[in-house]
């Protein structure tokens, strides 16, 4: 059963490389939009703490800065 | 109508469910790759190898469906000069290019037991092939200038031009004398595929759609990220 899976009629090279480089594409997509993601996570929490006092109470009443901080301290996925 | 792509509902939406569509996701994946390798039946002509058309098609009816999207959406920026479409379409574009690779790639390997050739000039793979430069200049037009302005103007008219492309692939094998066949799968007319092979192509589609709808949400919401890292100088 296993080798009619791999061996699929001879065709199994094909077959699976077409996946394999499918889904290598798919984990490669993902990794780099992640990592960019988290980057400027990163970069925007150490500007945001690194803002005197009074302009980040004004950065904490906007609704945007707050769902910003709110998910760049841990990942959601 | 644009208070709905406000970045602070966007980013409220974006964040509640990038996690539930990642889930979605991985579960149909594993459902149509099963589907697509071990149920599905082979092809009383092409044998095995037809599994292939289970990561090409939905790759390339993706990647074209997200060029269309990126067009329309140019239009609405030269027209409506709204940010947010130009964070969109900018945020679309990755998935799409890497889709269209997928399709151009997956092709050639499905071509070499199924016509003897790794690559062909027949007018289908060439515009696909046109295609994924207009995805290139599209996404390479953002890196070129370090006026925005600039950049959302260049990326609109080269997607706006890159629309004409867009029919040409879908009737190219009608058109021309091709070496891909016409469409199986129709939505007007009758469907030619059988439903044991359409069962897992659907299932896979919806997979390839999910997958490039959670990379659009990430980007999107780097995208948005940046803007508001700039908006804190200006506190």
């Amino acid at each position: 059963m296993i080798n009619e899976v791999l061996y699929m009629n001879g065709y199994g090279l094909y077959v699976w490389s077409s996946f394999a480089f499918t889904i290598s594409c798919f984990c490669i997509l993902y990794s780099v939009i992640k990592i960019q993601l988290i980057k400027e996570q990163k970069r925007f929490r150490a500007r945001f703490e690194s803002l005197e006092t009074d302009k980040i109470e004004i950065a904490k009443k906007q609704e945007t800065y707050k769902e910003i901080l709110a998910t760049s301290s841990t990942s959601k996925i | 109508m644009f208070k709905y792509f406000k970045p602070n509902n966007l980013l409220k939406i974006i964040n509640k469910t990038q996690k539930f569509i990642f889930v979605i996701f991985l579960i149909i994946i594993s459902i149509g790759l099963v589907e697509a390798l071990i149920l599905s039946p082979e092809d009383y002509k092409q044998s095995d190898s037809v599994r292939i058309m289970y990561v090409h098609v939905p790759a390339a009816w993706i990647s074209l469906g997200i060029f269309s999207l990126i067009a329309v959406l140019s239009f609405g920026i030269l027209v409506f000069k709204n940010k947010n479409l130009s964070l969109i379409t900018k945020s679309l574009a990755p998935s799409g290019f890497v889709f269209n690779v997928i399709a151009l790639v997956t092709g050639s390997i499905w071509g070499k037991p199924t016509w003897g050739t790794w690559w062909a000039w027949d007018a289908r793979i060439t515009s696909m092939l046109l295609l994924a430069f207009f995805y290139l200049m599209f996404l390479l037009s953002w890196r070129v200038t370090d006026n925005e302005e600039k950049a959302v103007k260049i990326s609109s008219y080269i997607a706006i031009i890159g629309l004409i492309n867009v029919p040409i692939i879908k009737f190219s094998v009608e058109w021309w004398s091709t070496l891909h066949q016409p469409s199986s799968v129709n939505i007007f007319t009758e469907t030619s595929i059988h439903a044991s092979m359409l069962l897992p192509l659907g299932i896979m589609t919806a997979a390839f759609a999910l997958f490039s709808l959670l990379i659009f949400l990430m980007k999107y919401n780097t995208e948005l990220i940046k803007i508001k890292n700039k908006g804190l100088d200006r506190l």
